[in-house]
This record gives C-alpha cells, sequence and structure tokens, in this order.
C-alpha cells in the first residue's frame, strides 16, 4: 500500500494540479475582465473625493447623490428623456429587424427561389461590407427624404432584412429543422404563409429570441447613427446623452457619469443575466454548425 | 420544400429592395462621389468631377498616412492577441470543473457591453490622469502615466479595450472545442502521444473552420472600429490613435469633404475586401473541414 503511494506519488495529484492551474488562471483573468465595471457601479454610489482617493469598488460611504445629481443631467431634460428616447428607436427596430428577417430567412430556406445561391452570397456580403463606405451616400438619400433629425434612418433600413448576419442565423437554424410538421400542415390545406406563422415561428423562438437580443445590445450600444442623424438634444438617446456629458462636466462630478453610465447598460446587463444561453446560441449557431 | 418560385421571390423581395436601395446603390453611389469634390452643405448638383484627385491625393495627405498607418498597427496588434487570448482561455475553460458557466459569463459579458459609450466612458476615467490606474500605482509608490495624452499609450488604452471584448471570440471557440469527439484524444492517450502534441495535431486542426470565422469577423470588426477612438482618444494625441472610420466621420461631417472621404471609405473596403479575399482563397490550404476525414456529420 505504502511502496504504492510513493510510487504514483505526484502523477496522482495531476489532475488536482491541473484544476488548480486553470482555477488560478481563470480567477486572475475574471478579476481583471470584470474589475472596471464594478469600479464604474461602486463609483456611482461614491462620493466624488472617494472615487479618486481609493481604488475599492466598494464604497465606503454610500451615497446616492450620484443618480440624483446625474438624473437631472445638464441639459433641460432628465435622464428619462434620453432613456425613454432609446427605447423610441431600440424597440421599433428590433421588431422590424425580427420580422424581415423571419420572413425572408424562410424564403431562402424553404423555396427554390431563381439566383438564390447568387442572393445568398449577396446575403453574406453585407456582413462583410464596412458599414462606412455606406454612410455618405445613406445620410444624402435620408436628407432628400426629409429623414434627418428623425428616427427613421435608424431604423428603416432593418425593415428591408439589410443585416445579413441575422437572416443567416435563422436560416441556418431553420436548416437544421426536420421538414414533417411543415409537409403534415401543407396536406391539410395551409399554404406557405400560415405554415410559416403557425408552425415555423413557435419552432424557431429560440432563434427569434437571439435575434432580438442581439439587435437589442447592438442598438442600445449603437453611437455613430445617432451621432450623424440626430441634432436636436431633446431627441438625443442615451448613447448621446452620455458623450455630451463627459463633454460638460468631466472635471468635476465622476460619480454623475458614473451612475448615468450604470443606467444605461443596466437594460443590457439585466438581459444578458436573464437570457445568456440565446447569446451563446445566437453567437455560436453560425460558427459553429457552419 | 416548395417548388413555387413566385410565392418564394416575394418572400426575399424585402431583402432584394432593402439590398438595392439601402446597400447597392450607396455602394455605388460612394464611388460617384469620390471621383468629385462635393461638400456636405451644398447642393450634390454642384459638384464637379475631379476624377481620381481625391485618391492621388492621398499620397501626399500626411493625416491619411498616419492615418492609416496606425490603423494597420491597430489591426495587426488587436486581432492575433485578441484570438490567441481568446483560444487560450477557451481551452482553460473547456475543462469538467465547478464554476465553468460563472467564468464563461464572466468573461463573455465585456464583449456585450463594450462596444457602448457607458464602457468608453469608463475607459476613459479608468486611463484618465487621476484614474482607476494611476491610482494603483500610486498605491503601489510608482509614479502616474499621462496614459491619454501620449502617442504610445493613448493607443494602448483602446487597444486594450478591444483585448478586453475577447469573450465572443472565446465563446465561439470554446463550442468548436466542446464540438471535437472525446474518442480522438483518448486514442492519442493511448498512442502516447503528450498534451502539447494533442493541442497541436487534434485541437488545432479541427478548429480551423472556427478559427477561420472569428478571423473574419474580428478583421472585419477591428478595421471598422470608431467608437473607442472616438470617446477616448479624440483620434489623439498627435493622431496616434485617429483610426480611419474616425477619419472618414471628420473629414464628413467635421470639414464636409464629402468626395474625399468617400474616397477614404474605399480605401478601407478595398483593404477589408483584399484580406476576407486572400483569407477566403487561402482557407483550402489550412482550414480542415470534416468531410476531408470522412466524416459526414457537421462539418461544412
Amino acid at each position: 500500500m505504502v511502496t504504492a503511494t510513493i510510487d504514483t506519488g505526484w502523477r496522482k495529484h495531476l489532475p488536482v494540479l491541473n484544476a488548480f492551474l486553470r482555477y488560478g488562471i481563470l480567477i486572475l483573468v475574471g478579476f481583471v475582465m470584470i474589475y472596471p465595471l464594478l469600479w464604474m457601479i461602486g463609483g456611482a454610489f461614491k462620493n466624488n473625493a472617494e472615487i479618486f482617493s481609493s481604488i475599492g469598488f466598494i464604497p465606503k460611504e454610500p451615497t446616492t447623490d450620484g443618480f440624483v445629481n446625474g438624473w437631472k443631467t445638464s441639459t433641460e431634460y432628465t435622464f428619462a428623456t434620453y432613456l425613454l428616447n432609446t427605447m423610441k428607436i431600440v424597440i421599433p427596430k428590433v421588431i422590424v429587424t425580427v420580422i424581415s428577417s423571419v420572413v425572408v430567412a424562410y424564403g431562402f430556406a424553404r423555396f427554390a427561389i431563381p439566383g438564390r445561391k447568387w442572393l445568398f452570397a449577396l446575403l453574406m456580403a453585407t456582413v462583410l461590407l464596412p458599414k462606412s463606405v455606406l454612410l455618405i451616400p445613406q445620410y444624402l438619400m435620408f436628407r432628400e427624404f426629409g429623414w434627418l433629425d428623425t428616427y427613421l434612418p435608424l431604423y428603416a433600413p432593418q425593415a428591408f432584412a439589410t443585416e445579413g448576419f441575422f437572416v443567416f442565423m435563422i436560416i441556418q437554424f431553420m436548416r437544421t429543422l426536420p421538414l414533417d410538421m411543415e409537409e403534415a400542415a401543407v396536406m391539410d390545406g395551409c399554404n406557405s404563409f400560415q405554415v410559416l406563422t403557425l408552425i415555423v415561428c413557435p419552432v424557431i423562438l429560440p432563434a427569434i429570441i437571439s435575434v432580438a437580443l442581439f439587435q437589442f445590445m447592438w442598438s442600445m450600444n449603437d453611437f455613430l447613427q445617432p451621432l450623424i442623424y440626430l441634432s436636436s438634444v431633446e431627441k438625443y438617446p442615451v448613447a448621446l446623452a452620455l458623450k455630451m456629458s463627459i463633454d460638460v462636466t468631466e472635471a468635476t462630478s465622476w460619480n454623475e457619469i458614473l451612475a448615468m453610465s450604470t443606467i444605461a447598460i443596466a437594460p443590457s446587463l439585466i438581459l444578458f443575466f436573464a437570457a445568456q444561453k440565446y447569446f451563446v446560441e445566437g453567437l455560436t449557431s453560425g460558427a459553429v454548425k457552419g | 420544400m416548395y417548388n413555387n418560385k413566385l410565392i418564394g421571390s416575394l418572400y426575399v423581395t424585402p431583402f432584394v429592395i432593402g439590398f438595392l436601395l439601402f446597400t447597392a446603390f450607396p455602394f455605388v453611389a460612394s464611388f460617384i462621389l469620390s471621383l468629385t469634390d462635393a461638400r456636405l452643405q451644398d447642393q450634390l448638383g454642384a459638384a464637379q468631377f475631379t476624377g481620381l484627385a481625391n485618391y492621388t491625393g492621398m499620397v501626399s495627405d500626411s493625416t491619411f498616412q498616419k492615418s492609416l498607418g496606425v490603423t494597420f498597427a491597430y489591426v495587426f496588434i488587436t486581432v492575433p492577441l485578441k484570438l490567441a487570448f481568446a483560444l487560450f482561455i477557451a481551452v482553460v475553460l473547456n475543462f469538467k470543473l465547478r464554476g465553468i458557466g460563472l467564468f464563461r459569463t464572466a468573461f463573455y459579458l465585456p464583449s456585450i457591453l463594450g462596444g457602448s459609450v457607458a464602457i468608453a466612458v469608463v475607459w476613459r476615467f479608468v486611463f484618465a490622469g487621476d484614474g482607476l490606474i494611476n491610482q494603483g500605482l500610486g498605491s503601489l509608490g510608482i509614479g502616474g502615466v499621462n496614459w491619454l495624452g501620449e502617442p504610445t499609450t493613448a493607443m494602448f488604452s483602446i487597444v486594450l479595450l478591444r483585448l478586453w471584448q475577447f469573450g465572443s471570440a472565446m465563446v465561439v471557440f470554446l463550442a468548436g472545442l466542446k464540438a471535437i469527439p472525446e474518442d480522438l484524444y483518448e486514442a492519442a492517450d493511448l498512442d502516447g502521444a503528450s498534451r502539447m502534441k494533442q493541442f497541436w495535431m487534434i485541437t488545432l486542426p479541427l478548429l480551423t473552420p472556427v478559427l477561420f470565422f472569428n478571423f473574419i469577423m474580428q478583421i472585419v470588426q477591428a478595421f471598422q472600429e470608431f467608437n473607442g477612438p472616438y470617446i477616448i482618444t479624440a483620434g489623439g494625441p498627435l493622431k496616434s490613435s485617429y483610426l480611419l472610420p474616425l477619419m472618414i466621420y471628420e473629414e464628413a461631417f467635421k470639414y464636409f469633404n464629402l468626395g474625399y472621404s468617400s474616397a477614404l471609405s474605399w480605401v478601407l473596403f478595398i483593404i477589408i475586401a483584399i484580406f476576407t479575399a486572400v483569407a477566403f482563397w487561402s482557407q483550402k490550404h489550412w482550414v480542415f473541414y470534416a468531410q476531408d476525414r470522412g466524416d459526414d456529420k457537421g462539418g461544412h
């Protein structure tokens, strides 16, 4: 017994050492990754003097001053206006993205369309095409439409399935489904649109949720488009309001800005924790099953 | 499933209209604009064709050359580092241990939030003169660094913001790792292959399709970075973080040179097109798809 233990001594501990090493790396990296976020949230509850004097993230004398004063903003509107504006952009954008992507993906996945191969190649090309090459003509076009300083340029294009990535995600999901349910529905006299709404949509719900979540998140983060198209402060979304606030108050009130940054990412943060599985599935469906 | 071409075409019509109106037309229009001296405040009719003047003008534009240089530096530093780090952490995570899900969440979160203005603002505070990093250095007795005020360190701050968002690439790598059949490793163990050898001979080759996907996505995204340099460094100091997308924006919407800005955006497009074309062309030499080993599961 004893000799056997000595013989295999260090090898026996190898799995433990391995796990120890892995945990060590993960904890170290995880700490560095999450610390800026903790520091932001903690800083939102500190007073300014403490932000500059301590690198810890737990406030010693928690205060909501940052939230109270930050909410008032340095403009004539409260932060509520900017949050509401963001929703006025993001919600229509998510809805039209989902509808148009599902409809187009259904066409690609289930029909023999003339020139389908070419259309699919064009769809994928839109994923790789840098947006800045379209920026100026789109701006001029929307100026002709009289859409400047409205929210239309921010979501009208998405009603036409312009984001190939989402269409691709749903096509990939549809391709994995067995066809017998849909064929049975056709036998029973459903037309293809009824098949889509009654049979396909409930089954592809996970893919729809992934698309909606990604589009929500990306639209919340979007900065360049509102920057170009919106000129009146009363129409600003959170992204522009935050940028404006650091230009105005940077030297003094970090706690206000950190508090408003915390509020700005809160919706994304909550959705991420509530629906992480859909983010992972959405991201990996194209890459791994592809 | 259906053979009715008419109805099928109806379903993809939104895409065709959207593609023509919001992609194809602006794409062509931007090339035509790049051959003119169009200005934002004037009617388009007033613009004159200037041939390739906007393109030849770049040769003597030191701002453009600086911008092109820092853009390449940014992409060549961030993309390989981000991919290598994402792969490394994915390999560490791909292990049956308690709490792995928690770590995956922690690593993935920054790439969901990282593109937001809120995070860019926090980054600016972290690297500010009296910000988090300098306070940390100060408590160790090390003098502060003027992170955003020096060309090298300003670039470093926006590079770090991109590396911080390695999570999405990691999640894709992790899914790829989980798809590798375990029996391959068991067979290699029996043959006495070391862990290192197994990584190079099994893991990496089978991961190349995922690596290819991540590489393309990261290249395309890195060349289009805008929020970081715009909000954190404003492209400075001395244009040291003046990435091309920022220059394109400022030429058009700050200096109103639509023609020149369009030409710059075409240069950016051509650079990205060359990179993706080379990647797609070269994939037959290094990307290993499942059918290559006579396996009809998964794959391309």
